[in-house]
C-alpha cells in the first residue's frame, strides 16, 4: 500500500478500468494532452490513444448526450464535466435521458455511464467554480450519486461506477484532490455503491458528511475528543441511494445527529438525512437533528472574507456539535 | 450573403486623437494584465485571466460602437471594457476581490465584467450564455424603435455550445442588430480549433444562417475597428446580424492555473509574439507621427505609473463586509 493523493485514486481507477475493459472511454474538455485541468487523466491519452481519450468540443450537453449514445451502443463512457458548475447545459441529457432510459423502455435499453465532475468551494472559485450540485440530481431516481473523501474510496467507488449498469454521477471535491492523502490498497478492488463508511466510532453524537466535509468532520471529531466528546463520523459516500441503515444505526447509538454539507442549506442532502431520521428514528433522538450547511445564497462569493463565511470548516463543525450537545 | 476576408489595414477616418486613445487603451490593458500575473505569482491574487495578445481585437471592437450600444464581453475582454472607460484601479479591485469592485462588489472572479452605466451587461463563467442575451437585448431595442446594436464576444471554442447555434438562429430569423464577435485564438484551453470545428474559419458558419460573416486579422486594430463599425452600421439599417471572426492568439497560458507548455510549442508562441498587436500599433503611431518617440516613452511611463498606483490603492481597499453577502438575493 502506498500513500497517495485523492486525485491519484481517480486517475488509477480510470487507468486500470481502461486497461481491463476496452469498452471504457473517457470524453471531456481538455482530458487528452492536457490531462484534464486538474490532471486527473494525465498520461491516459498517451497510453490509450485519442480514440479512447477524447478531447470533446466545448459543450456539456454534447458530452453527456454523446456519452449516452456510446453507452447505448456497447461502450462504457466516462464523461467528464470540467467543473460541476458547467454541468447545467447537460442537465436535460442527464435528467431526461440518462436517468429515464431504462425505465421508459421497460428495461429494453440502459445507460452504463459515469459522469465525473469536480465540485465544491473554498478555492476562490467564486460563483461558477465552487458549486455543489448534488442535490439537483438527488431528486432524480434512475441516477446514482457518489462522492469520495479518501484516495482509496476515490479509486474503489470510481471502479464500481464504471462497472455499474446504470448512470452514476461521481462528484470529486476539488479541494480534496491534493489535500487528502491516504493509502490505496494494491491490486484490483472496488468500494460498493450505496454503503456509507464509518470514519470513526463515537457515542455522544453522529456527524454525517461527504466529500471535503467528511474530512473536516473527522478533524472536528479529534478536536471534540480533547473536550471529552465522543463524536461518531459517518462519511455518506453515496448520496443516491442513501445508506439508510448506516444512518439509522448510528443514530440508534448516539441519539444526536448533525449533518454537514456545503451546498445551500435548503433542500440539500442534509434535508433528506434529517427527514429520514425524523421518519424512522424520532424516538431515538435526544435532541432535534441539526444541519450545518452553506447559506441560502445564489452562490459562493470570490472574496476571501465572504467565501470563508460561506464555507463550513472544522471550527464551525465543533461549534455546531457543542450546540447540539447542549440542546 | 457575402463572406469577406479582410487582412489589409484600412486606417479609416480615425482622428489622431482616436488612434492615440486606442493605443493607450491597448497598452493599459496589456500593463494591467502583466502586473496581475506578477501579483498572482507573488501569492497576492488567486486568479488571473489574461487578455494578452487580444488587445487589438478587443479595443478594436470596443471602440467602434456608441455609448448607446450594448456590450456583452467575455472573460478575456479586458481591452473591451478599458475602451469603455474601465480603469486600472477597477481591474485591481476586482482582482483582489475588494468591496469597491464595481462589477460585483468582490463577488465574482476577476474578468467577469458588468457595468450598467456603460451598457456593459454582467457576465458569468459558463461560456456562451451571453450570446443569447445579446439577441434578447437587440430584440428589445428593436421593439422600442431604438437604433442601438448589441455586440457580444466569445472564443472560437465556445461556438461548440448549443447556445451559440440558438443565438445565431434567432438573430438571423428576426434580422436583429447583433454583432457576434469571435476572438479566435486557436485554442480553447488545450483544445485546438480542429477539435472544435471542421471548418477553417468560424465565419463560414454565417452561411448556414443566411447572415453576413467576415474573418479579420485580429491583431490589426484598424481592421477590427473598421469591420465592427461597418457591421454595426448595417445592423442599424436593419440589414441583420454579422458574425465577425478576429483571428488572434493568446501569448500566455489560458489562465494563471494553466500550463500551456503541454499543448503547444514554444516556437508557435514565439511566432505569434512577433506579431504582437501592441508593437504593431506602436510602429503605426510612430510612423504616422501620431506620437514622437519621446511622447511614446512618456506614455508607457504614465500607464505603468497608473497601474502601480492602482495596485497600491486596491491593496489598501477594504474587503466586502460579511453581512453584505446576504444582500441582493431579491429586490430590497
Ligand atoms: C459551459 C462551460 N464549460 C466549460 C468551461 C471551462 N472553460 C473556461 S474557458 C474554456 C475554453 C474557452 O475557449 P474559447 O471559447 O476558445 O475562448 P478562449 O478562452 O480561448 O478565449 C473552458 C473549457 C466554462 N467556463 N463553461
Ligand atoms: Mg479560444
Amino acid at each position: 500500500m502506498a500513500v497517495k493523493n485523492l486525485i491519484d485514486g481517480v486517475r488509477e481507477a480510470m487507468h486500470e478500468e481502461m486497461a481491463r475493459d476496452p469498452r471504457v472511454v473517457l470524453l471531456g474538455e481538455d482530458v487528452g494532452i492536457r490531462g484534464g485541468v486538474f490532471r486527473a487523466s494525465e498520461g491516459l491519452v498517451g497510453e490509450f490513444g485519442e480514440a479512447r481519450v477524447i478531447d470533446a468540443p466545448l459543450g456539456e450537453s454534447g458530452i453527456a448526450g454523446v456519452a449516452i449514445g456510446m453507452a447505448l451502443n456497447g461502450l462504457r463512457p466516462i464523461a467528464e464535466m470540467q467543473f460541476a458548475d458547467f454541468i447545467h447545459p447537460a442537465f436535460n441529457q442527464i435528467v431526461s435521458e440518462a436517468a429515464k432510459i431504462r425505465y421508459r423502455s421497460n428495461n429494453d435499453f440502459h445507460v452504463p455511464m459515469v459522469i465525473r465532475a469536480p465540485f465544491g468551494g473554498g478555492v476562490h472559485g467564486a460563483l461558477y467554480h465552487s458549486q455543489s450540485v448534488e442535490a439537483f440530481f438527488m431528486h432524480v431516481p434512475g441516477l446514482k450519486i457518489v462522492v469520495p473523501s479518501t484516495p482509496a474510496d476515490a479509486k474503489g467507488l470510481l471502479k464500481s461506477a464504471i462497472r455499474d449498469e446504470d448512470p452514476v454521477m461521481y462528484f470529486e471535491h476539488k479541494r480534496t484532490y491534493r489535500l487528502v492523502r491516504g493509502e490505496i490498497p494494491d491490486g484490483d478492488f472496488t468500494v460498493p455503491i450505496g454503503k456509507a463508511r464509518t470514519v470513526r466510532e463515537g457515542k455522544d453524537l453522529s456527524i454525517f458528511a461527504y466529500g471535503l466535509m467528511a474530512v473536516f468532520a473527522e478533524q472536528a471529531a479529534l478536536e471534540l475528543e480533547k473536550e471529552g466528546v465522543s463524536a461518531e463520523v459517518i462519511d455518506l459516500r453515496t448520496l443516491l441511494p442513501l445508506d439508510r441503515e448506516a444512518i439509522l444505526s448510528s443514530i440508534g447509538k448516539t441519539h444526536r445527529g448533525l449533518v454537514v454539507y456545503e451546498a445551500n442549506r435548503t433542500m440539500g442532502a442534509g434535508a433528506e438525512v434529517a427527514a429520514l431520521i425524523a421518519e424512522e428514528a424520532l424516538f431515538e433522538l435526544d435532541a432535534p437533528v441539526r444541519r450545518l450547511a452553506g447559506p441560502d445564497l445564489p452562490a459562493m462569493p470570490f472574496n476571501t472574507v465572504q467565501e470563508e463565511h460561506f464555507m463550513p470548516n472544522p471550527e464551525k463543525i465543533v461549534h455546531a456539535a457543542r450546540e447540539l450537545l447542549a440542546s | 450573403m457575402a463572406r469577406t476576408k479582410t487582412r489589409a489595414t484600412a486606417a479609416t477616418a480615425l482622428t489622431p486623437d482616436a488612434v492615440r486613445k486606442a493605443y493607450r487603451d491597448m497598452l493599459l490593458a496589456r500593463i494591467i494584465d502583466e502586473r496581475q500575473w506578477v501579483l498572482n505569482r507573488a501569492g497576492k491574487a488567486p486568479f488571473v485571466i489574461p487578455c494578452r495578445g487580444h488587445e487589438a481585437a478587443q479595443v478594436g471592437w470596443g471602440s467602434a460602437l456608441r455609448d448607446t450600444d450594448f456590450f456583452l464581453p467575455y472573460y478575456r475582454d479586458l481591452g473591451v471594457v478599458v475602451a469603455r472607460g474601465y480603469t486600472a484601479r477597477q481591474a485591481m479591485l476586482a482582482l483582489l476581490g475588494k468591496a469597491e469592485d464595481l462589477t460585483s462588489g468582490g463577488r465574482q472572479m476577476p474578468g467577469h465584467y458588468g457595468w450598467r452605466e456603460r451598457n456593459i451587461i454582467t457576465g458569468s463563467s459558463p461560456v456562451g450564455t451571453q450570446v443569447l442575451h445579446a439577441v434578447g437585448i437587440a430584440y428589445a431595442s428593436r421593439l422600442r424603435g431604438e437604433d442601438s446594436v448589441a455586440a457580444t464576444a466569445l472564443g472560437e471554442g465556445t461556438t461548440s455550445q448549443g447556445d451559440f447555434h440558438e443565438a445565431l438562429n434567432w438573430a438571423s430569423i428576426y434580422k436583429l442588430p447583433v454583432l457576434f464577435i469571435v476572438e479566435n485564438n486557436e485554442y480553447a484551453i488545450s483544445s485546438p480549433q480542429s477539435r472544435e470545428m471542421a471548418v477553417q474559419d468560424v465565419s463560414e458558419r454565417a452561411l448556414g444562417y443566411g447572415i453576413a460573416g467576415a474573418t479579420i486579422d485580429g491583431n490589426d486594430y484598424f481592421a477590427c475597428h473598421e469591420a465592427t463599425f461597418q457591421a454595426a452600421e448595417r445592423a442599424r439599417r436593419s440589414e441583420g446580424p454579422t458574425l465577425l471572426e478576429f483571428k488572434t492568439y493568446r501569448t500566455v497560458p489560458h489562465s494563471s492555473d494553466d500550463d500551456d507548455r503541454v499543448y503547444r510549442s514554444r516556437e508557435e508562441v514565439e511566432d505569434w509574439k512577433q506579431k504582437d498587436p501592441i508593437t504593431r500599433m506602436q510602429a503605426h503611431v510612430l510612423a504616422e507621427g501620431i506620437l514622437t518617440k519621446q511622447e511614446d516613452e512618456a506614455l508607457w511611463r504614465e500607464v505603468k505609473a497608473e497601474v502601480d498606483e492602482a495596485i497600491t490603492y486596491a491593496e489598501q481597499a477594504p474587503y466586502p463586509k460579511v453581512e453584505d453577502m446576504y444582500r441582493h438575493v431579491y429586490a430590497e
